[in-house]
């Protein structure tokens, strides 16, 4: 089981960059722990800004210093970023334009006993929604690296969401597919499409393995860019498919899976089913136990799809 | 020193010309924000449309970004482009100029409109221009009433707790918002003092007197280790009894009666004042 969660490859990402690159600036609102990059602080303290815990804040220094030609990274808790500076977000980044990279820590119901107050299942669907904001869930440490070094080129902004335990590896060192903006092909199957994003990727691809051992076929897409949407890798996929699974640690409303149904049901209509977390305060417990209840892991995923296209 | 209060009379004159186009405008804030901008881009401003991409540039938000008005007819005056393509087609079907500051404009560094974002996008520039070590200083305009929105305050804290003197913010302190006087609806009165157990250096002067203005602009660039604030307080609606101190003309379009008082009564101050 990998132990480097995607959060520490983040920071690893900005350390070798910041080096060369005195334009970066990393931004915590009191979560330089949480976020992996005390590390960062402690390396390139002149590059390093504390606000305290004061996520508009947080958000509006960011954009002033992107103004003025930096190329921050605001990292803070996805449930207190995606929310209470969510207007920080839509008015002084996506409607200014400004190179504002918001980094979603301990995302989804990362933060399990903590309660709803600490979950960010909203998140997806709420950053989807502004105009030129760019919503990216990566599924694991490789990826992860892959998309921030895309990021570090652009001057968009751009929401990025991590969790906070460490996920088992979807790819290797030496393969992971990456094209900025396009979906990854984790595995082929004429039967089912299965689409996900960020932990659920590994296990909607150990569901293909389950469903190969019945004899059912599936595709596995890893749909780390939620938004821009790669909606031509969705209709080539889905293509000949029974039907499309969606799976995400969010809700079941405005997220990954309403998303692709839209893609699907205007373009090659069939089946889609929504897996998601409730349209409620999730069941206590860790991360993995709250997934299991609600059938959000290879067996449930399994499950679905085999009863989807039966 | 230019004459700037005949000019901010003169370009008040662009602000009502804009509003009756528009059908719709903030006249109120327009005339009592009004000096305060001539004043920065006029006299303090190392800004024009020759150097607008330059690093070393100062920055302006304008937080109060209802009062974007004033902001065009300034930047017109400045040459950022012309007041007549303003007046004709601000508010319009398509038009650029669009009631809150954009930055599509040239001149306009950053999009404002829900009030309380300035003052932390600003204290951002200011740490970017510390750390690129240009010289370069920040203003950020707010309103009086703006100063209820929590995020402020957040921005307030972190310009002292990074030392920001290349940071000058200024409150149009005109008294009044959309629902009455603001020490009805939340009141301010403190102001200075609330800035200044903050750590921040405060000034508190007439601010449509533009040589007042100059006066607080030029004592706080000698201020080291801190941010200054600039508590300007105006009159709002100044330029004709039509409108002065009335909350009703936050938001108003005049009469064509009221129109033709409210110019005579601009082109007569702006007469008096070339000859002060």
């Amino acid at each position: 089981m990998n132990k480097i969660h995607n959060r520490q490859v983040i920071c690893d990402v900005l350390i070798e960059h910041a080096k060369d690159d005195k334009d970066i600036v990393v931004l915590c609102s009191d979560s330089r722990g949480s976020a992996s990059l005390a590390g960062f602080a402690k390396t390139y303290p002149e590059q390093f800004v504390e606000v305290g815990i004061a996520e508009q804040d947080l958000v509006g220094i960011s954009a002033g210093l992107a103004k003025c030609g930096k190329k921050p990274f605001a990292a803070s808790p996805a449930s207190f970023l995606s929310t209470r500076s969510y207007e920080q977000a839509k008015v002084d980044c996506a409607y200014s334009n400004t190179n504002v990279k918001l980094i979603g820590i301990s995302s989804g119901i990362s933060y399990g006993a903590l309660g709803m107050s600490h979950h960010s299942a909203q998140d997806l669907a709420a950053m989807s929604a502004i105009p030129n904001m760019r919503v990216y869930v990566p599924s694991d440490r490789h990826q992860t690296r892959y998309l921030i070094e895309a990021l570090l080129k652009d001057e968009k902004p751009a929401y990025i969401r991590v969790g906070r335990n460490p996920v088992e590896d979807v790819y290797t060192e030496d393969n992971c597919p990456f094209e900025m903006d396009k979906a990854t092909v984790v595995c082929k199957g004429s039967d089912v499409l299965i689409v996900a994003c960020g932990e659920m990727v590994k296990p909607a691809f150990d569901a293909a393995a389950l469903l190969a051992k019945e004899g059912i076929k599936a595709t596995v897409l890893d749909m780390y860019c939620v938004k821009p949407l790669d909606k031509e890798g969705i209709l080539r996929e889905a293509k000949g498919a029974r039907a499309v699974i969606t799976v995400e640690e969010h809700s079941p409303f405005g997220g990954l899976g309403s998303m692709v149904a839209q893609v699907i049901s205007a373009n090659d209509p069939k089946k889609v089913i929504n897996l998601a977390l409730p349209d409620a305060p999730v069941i206590t417990g860790t991360s993995q136990e709250v997934f299991d209840y609600y059938g959000l892991n290879a067996e449930g995923i399994a499950k679905t799809a085999a009863e989807a296209i039966k | 020193m230019e004459n700037l209060k005949a000019k901010g009379y003169a370009l008040r004159q662009d602000v009502v010309n804009m509003i009756m186009s528009g059908k719709g405008g903030h006249i109120g804030g327009d005339m009592s924000v009004m000096d305060i901008l001539v004043t920065l881009y006029f006299d303090q401003m190392n800004i024009s449309p020759e150097n607008q991409n330059d690093p070393d540039r100062d920055m302006f938000v304008m937080s109060k970004g209802h009062c974007v008005e004033a902001l065009y007819a300034v930047l017109a005056a400045k040459g950022f482009f012309s007041i007549d393509e303003v007046i004709e087609k601000f508010s319009k079907f398509g038009s650029q100029f669009i009631g809150h500051p954009n930055n599509k404009l040239p001149g306009i560094e950053m999009n404002s409109g829900s009030l309380g974002h300035g003052l932390p996008v600003a204290v951002g520039m200011a740490i970017a221009e510390k750390m690129n070590k240009k010289g370069a200083r920040v203003y950020v305009v707010m309103g009086d009433g703006e100063l209820a929105e929590g995020s402020v305050w957040e921005g307030a804290m972190s310009a002292t707790q990074y030392n920001l003197d290349n940071l000058c913010a200024i409150v149009d302190r005109n008294r009044l918002q959309i629902s009455g006087t603001t020490e009805e609806v939340m009141h301010q009165d403190s102001v200075e003092k609330r800035f200044e157990s903050f750590g921040w250096n405060v000034y508190s002067v007439d601010g449509n007197d533009p040589k007042a203005l100059k006066e607080a602009f030029e004592a706080a660039k000698t201020v080291k280790g801190k941010p200054s604030l600039v508590v300007a307080n105006t009159t709002k609606g100044l330029g004709s009894p039509v409108m002065e101190n009335k909350a009703s003309w936050h938001h108003h379009v005049p009469s064509a009666e009221e129109y033709e008082q409210i110019m005579k009564d601009l082109k007569e101050r702006e007469e008096a004042a070339l000859h002060e």
